[in-house]
């Protein structure tokens, strides 16, 4: 049996009068890609603002491996973090410093590692994304796919356990979609290590994902491999699987 | 009942805006009193809030100190006290008018910018990535500006002061022929040493206002650009009101009506 990296159990949230997430339950298996989709506004980024901390849960639980982060000081927090990154859906890189500078950031506060070394790692990281020569770039002077490849080295500069992506495919075009999907997958061999990815686009889904999970009105309605969704009886996963708008999803 | 609804609702935003300016203040302090410091960055701060803000500083002490002069030298010059004109520019430059303006103007200018920057950066998500890498916007953001602020407030204010006396001095000469020997006697006589420190005193509680608001507001934005203009807007007349207002508790505490 796998182990579980990270843990929803019985998670709900609300902001104002509007329900996000109700009784949401969902495992990240180790070492696997799981991909969430579901309606736009659904709350899949917010399960991953729950697993990275950023937000606290109203009821339930997050754990990340066996500690439940939901009451923790944020002190002790950013501990933990440094063994989760979030690669946000526009990259979020620091518009004041360098391409280079922003993949540094986390090496830099959180090691002692020299100059040179700090320099070699992060070279690598874009080399990994294919950005080795975008350095001294700013981020304005980035198209938006290689926006979010700069931030996809940054999100894996200090080799997380586990690597949170937000719609890294949206708006993009079918080729850099291709490159980025084959990225994700690409930096999880090298790390080793454990991918959620939020995204909309069926067929990066079906080229990536171990395990899917559905999200409707608030809680994961459908759960397994791609074929076992590709193949699932839910009308509501058809329906979405299908982007067709006859069906018991309401437009 | 709705106007009690809006009393209540006003007294709760009130004391909910102190009570976060206040744990901004307490968060700073901590990372201060530890050492939890970017220097570097704090020294681009000193470069961008205080030296980019000396040629307003110097246009409106000038002018301050040449329209005090001006509406003061002549008429008194008429009652036969001209030799009294350089203490009246350098009384009203040194204990009110220099710390004040100062920060007024810096409010306008850095507050503004503070509120901005951070602003933007909540609404494209850069504060969230920070705190996504276990690192405090608080110590990366705030502190750096505030130390600068405090550093650079005060320096720009002896500027200020030693601009607008000059300014006032100049106006004295040319307008109401007061001589510079009797300009600066005057001054000297009416300012001492310790007059300078408590307008300084002053200089430091405003730069820890607009340092504060600035950054208060911009962690506050919600919602995309217009969140934005509002933060910024937000931040200097709050800035502006809270100078004001502090100039008065604090020109009562430390002149005490002398």
């Amino acid at each position: 049996m796998a182990a579980i990296v990270a843990r929803l159990d019985g998670v709900s949230l609300q902001y104002g009068e509007r329900v996000i997430l109700r009784n949401c339950s969902l495992d990240i298996v180790e070492g696997a890609i799981t991909c969430i989709i579901g309606l736009s506004g659904a709350g899949k980024s917010t399960i991953l603002r729950l697993i990275d901390g950023l937000r606290r849960p109203d009821a339930g639980h997050v754990y990340l491996r066996e500690h439940d982060i939901c009451h923790m000081p944020e002190r002790e927090l950013n501990e933990i973090r440094r063994k989760v990154s979030l690669s946000f859906q526009f990259a979020a890189l620091l518009d004041s410093l360098t391409v280079g500078e922003n993949v540094a950031l986390p090496l830099r506060e959180h090691t002692r590692l020299h100059d040179d070394a700090i320099r070699k790692i992060v070279l690598d990281a874009l080399e990994s994304v294919g950005l080795g020569s975008t350095y001294d770039n700013m981020p304005s002077e980035l198209s938006g796919g290689m926006l979010k490849r700069a931030g996809f080295a940054r999100a894996i500069v200090t080799r997380p356990e586990l690597v949170l992506y937000d719609e890294p495919t949206t708006g993009l075009d079918p080729i850099v979609t291709h490159l980025i999907t084959d990225t994700i997958v690409r930096l999880r061999n090298k790390l080793n290590g454990t991918a959620v990815v939020i995204s909309h686009d069926l067929q990066s889904i079906y080229m990536m994902a171990d395990y899917v999970a559905m999200l409707f009105e608030g809680a994961i309605i459908a759960y397994g491999t791609v074929d076992e969704i590709r193949t699932s009886s839910n009308p509501l996963v058809q329906q979405f699987l299908e982007g067709s708008e006859v069906g018991p999803i309401p437009i | 009942m709705k106007v009690l609804d809006r009393v209540g609702r006003a007294t709760i935003d009130l004391l909910e805006y102190a009570g976060g300016i206040t744990t901004l203040a307490g968060e700073s302090g901590s990372f201060m009193m530890r050492m939890r410091i970017r220097f570097i960055e704090t020294i681009n701060q000193c470069y961008f809030l205080g030296v980019q803000s000396i040629s307003i500083v110097i246009l409106t002490s000038l002018f301050t100190g040449m329209v005090i002069s001006l509406e003061s030298a002549v008429q008194a010059v008429q009652f036969g006290i001209g030799s009294l004109v350089g203490g009246a520019v350098a009384f009203a430059s040194v204990r009110e008018l220099g710390p004040m303006l100062t920060a007024v103007v810096v409010a306008g200018r850095v507050g503004s910018a503070i509120a901005a920057e951070i602003g933007s950066m909540v609404v494209t998500e850069q504060i969230e990535a920070l705190t996504s890498m276990g690192l405090e916007p608080t110590r990366f953001l705030v502190v750096p500006r505030l130390l600068a602020m405090l550093v650079m407030l005060p320096l720009l204010t002896i500027f200020a002061d030693v601009v607008s006396i000059a300014g006032g001095m100049w106006i004295a000469q040319t307008y109401a022929h007061i001589s510079s020997d009797s300009f600066i006697a005057s001054a000297r006589q009416a300012i001492g040493f310790e007059d300078i420190v408590k307008g300084l005193v002053k200089s430091l509680v405003f730069a820890v206002i607009i340092a504060l608001v600035g950054a208060y507001q911009g962690l506050s934005t919600r919602g995309g650009a217009a969140g934005v203009g509002k933060a910024t807007t937000g931040a200097v007349v709050i800035s502006i009101i809270m100078i004001f207002v502090s100039n008065f508790a604090l020109s009562f505490v430390l002149f005490g009506g002398h």
